[in-house]
């Protein structure tokens, strides 16, 4: 079976990068393979590298509250590049009253703060689109 | 003989006290060890710190190497400084924070800049969508600076402003306001965290390499020494490496080399060390473990006194004196249970406090969430006050001095620092270290062994990974919009058309000349602030000159 692939990356101007880093450790230790992208990605930079690495997963880490602007951009994008099957995650400071318009945008996932690691990995295998599909 | 005496005691108690004890009710299962993995034994004795004489191994507070503290009298002349950090959306609405605070009791001023701020952009970057006046203030020009501290005296209070990368620019901008007060440059205080080098460790908000780097901070210390006396030039963080996942241990280790570091700088650039070092000041996390937290910070100021008198040949005492502010450990906060975090926080300032802090920011229950509402940071603010007025620990110094576990430990910490200035020498120096990524990788492998230790709930996060409670009742927070950044559009784009655009660019180009060359480039800076450059374009006149540093992204 192929490896899910995994594009994380930090988006916008914030640096604390701890969050994107372990879940990118876990993920890899989970058996996925990882595109650990870093800091200061735009949306553009972040679908072009989905494109290019054939990514089924996006995830991404925001604590500055600038997901509102960051996260429609990412799925706007993706729509236009065709990519609408990749599951797009998100980590981070979200309020609760940014979740349903979030979601409504496309984001299927989104993990606060304490989430264990083992609730995400459960969470990408079980949404990610199958292989299978993608033919 | 008299410890040979002991040592049999001892045994007779293991044998005839403890065991039969252990035989009817075992101990937890452990791991017994701190929340940095350091392990803990059960029980500290004199057996513990063999050779340890107080009169040679513990002087008395206010004497070299002041591992009970700085001041003689401790507390009880002065209270440390009770700094709230604070600031978001327009300069107005910080302003007003502000006012606040200090009308509420507080006894200093410390500003958050939003991250466009911090990694000098103007806000119509386009890196800066959706970032204007969230985590902090935004502050492009010498006018958002003026409207900051409208009515707020700068020479009278002392500020600190968390803000690296950009903080000449900052700096400047202050410097200005306090002239247009009428406020003194001599005797203006505050401090600029100024600290490059933890954010290529851990916060990652750099600009420039390097080297480029610390040359403005090396242009700070001369600037200050002679303008400025009274202001601290360089906050050296630890705090964002703890939070990024570090062992208290690497904290204490790294934060210190990196002193050193901005020490040996200043001194191959020709300055006196006794001229500049007693205006370093240093910055720590507070976290949950009590007791090692206490040790790091006693540890701390024994390693520096040390440093600054064997290492660089320092002699005035002002120079020895390791002064520090605290802030508990956001790290440490839950978005679960949130009220639970009032207790982390009053235990993480108890641990400052008896660690001997010189100032402190307690953090707000709801910062796990967003920003603090104004309820929640008096909250925060009033813990501090009641372990100042009600506790009594501010009544007596160094309370733990002598306390076999603490100084056993203050002594662990303070050889195993001792090695990573080793590790780190050997390299070439810090900015060597952190060109190979090592600092880098240690505090990434701790916080992933942190990660695995939660996970398998050998460390607890009450409410966490125990005692959850489902279906918690939604909480007030703070929530900030996007009116912020369209104020301060519409002020940008206001201000390029009101002032002197002729001004401003002979202003940049003679701050990339001073760069180019060997001229202190703070007081070309001075002028770009007074003649209304924005922060974009002084950081960008900047990266033109020295361009900008992009980390290798590993994990």
């Amino acid at each position: 079976m192929a490896k899910i692939r995994v594009v994380i990356a930090k988006p916008g101007l914030d640096g604390h990068d701890r969050g994107a880093k372990v879940i990118a450790r876990a993920l890899r230790d989970a058996g996925m393979e990882v595109i650990y992208m870093g800091l200061r990605q735009t949306p553009e930079m972040i679908v072009a590298a989905a494109l290019q690495e054939d990514a089924d997963v996006i995830g991404l880490s925001i604590l500055s509250g600038a997901h509102m602007h960051i996260c429609p951009r990412v799925m706007q994008l993706l729509k236009e590049k065709g990519l609408d099957d990749v599951l797009v995650v998100i980590g981070g400071i979200i309020p609760d009253v940014d979740v349903p318009v979030l979601e409504a945008a496309g984001v299927k996932g989104i993990f606060l703060p304490g989430t264990p690691m083992q609730v995400i990995i459960d969470f990408i295998a079980g949404h990610v689109r199958t292989r299978t599909e993608q033919v | 003989m008299k410890a040979a005496a002991a040592r049999t005691d001892r045994e007779r108690w293991a044998r005839d006290v403890l065991e039969p004890a252990l035989a009817r009710a075992p101990e937890r299962d452990g791991p017994f060890t701190t929340i940095s993995g350091r392990p803990i034994a059960r029980l500290y004795t004199p057996e513990d710190l063999p050779g340890f004489d107080d009169a040679r191994d513990l002087r008395d507070p206010g004497e070299f190497p002041y591992t009970r503290g700085i001041h003689p009298s401790g507390y009880r002349g002065k209270l440390w400084t009770m700094r709230q950090f604070a600031g978001f959306g327009t300069p107005e609405e910080t302003n007003a924070r502000y006012k606040a605070l200090l009308a509420a009791g507080g006894t200093g001023l410390s500003v958050a800049f939003d991250l466009p701020t911090l990694m000098g952009r103007d806000p119509d970057h386009p890196l800066s969508l959706g970032e204007v006046g969230k985590c902090g203030v935004s502050v492009m020009s010498l006018a958002d600076m003026e409207r900051l501290f409208d009515g707020i005296p700068v020479g009278a209070i002392t500020t600190s402003m968390t803000i690296n990368s950009p903080a000449p620019m900052l700096f400047a901008m202050y410097l200005v306001v306090a002239e247009q007060q009428g406020a003194d440059w001599r005797t203006l205080s505050g401090t600029i965290q100024n600290d490059i080098l933890k954010e290529f460790i851990a916060q990652k908000e750099y600009i420039y390499p390097p080297r480029p780097s610390m040359r403005l901070i090396t242009d700070i210390f001369a600037f200050c020494s002679k303008a400025a006396p009274r202001w601290n030039t360089v906050s050296v963080s630890g705090y964002h490496i703890r939070e990024a996942g570090s062992t208290a241990l690497q904290e204490l280790a790294f934060t210190l080399r990196d002193g050193i570091e901005y020490v040996q700088y200043g001194v191959d650039a020709g300055l006196e060390v006794d001229d500049f070092a007693p205006r370093m000041s240093f910055f720590f996390n507070s976290h949950s473990d009590f007791f090692e937290e206490i040790a790091k910070f006693r540890a701390a100021r024994t390693l520096w006194a040390h440093v600054m008198r064997d290492r660089f040949g320092a002699r005035s005492e002002r120079s020895w004196k390791l002064r520090f502010h605290t802030q508990t450990a956001g790290v440490s906060l839950t978005a679960q249970q949130p009220y639970n975090n009032v207790v982390r926080t009053a235990i993480q300032a108890l641990a400052g406090v008896l660690g001997g802090t010189n100032s402190l920011h307690t953090n707000s229950l709801d910062e796990a969430l967003a920003l603090p509402t104004e309820a929640a940071a008096t909250l925060a603010l009033r813990t501090q006050q009641i372990i100042a007025h009600e506790s009594g620990l501010a009544d007596v110094v160094d309370p733990l001095g002598g306390s076999y576990f603490v100084e056993r430990l203050t002594l662990d910490m303070e050889r195993e620092a001792r090695e990573y200035f080793d590790t780190i020498d050997a390299m070439g120096g810090m900015v060597e270290a952190i060109e190979q990524g090592f600092p880098q990788r240690e505090v990434a492998e701790a916080s992933y062994r942190f990660q695995q230790a939660f996970e398998k709930r050998e460390k607890i996060m009450v409410g966490v990974n125990a005692y959850a409670q489902p279906d918690e009742p939604p909480f007030p927070i703070l929530y900030i919009d996007d009116t912020a950044a369209t104020t301060q559009l519409a002020r940008l784009e206001g201000l390029k058309r009101r002032r002197d655009n002729d001004r401003v660019r002979r202003s940049l180009d003679a701050l990339q000349t001073a760069a180019r060359g060997r001229d202190n480039t703070m007081y070309a800076l001075l002028d770009c602030a007074r003649a209304y450059a924005t922060v974009g374009e002084m950081c960008d006149a900047l990266r033109e000159v020295w361009g900008e540093y992009q980390e290798e992204a590993v994990i």
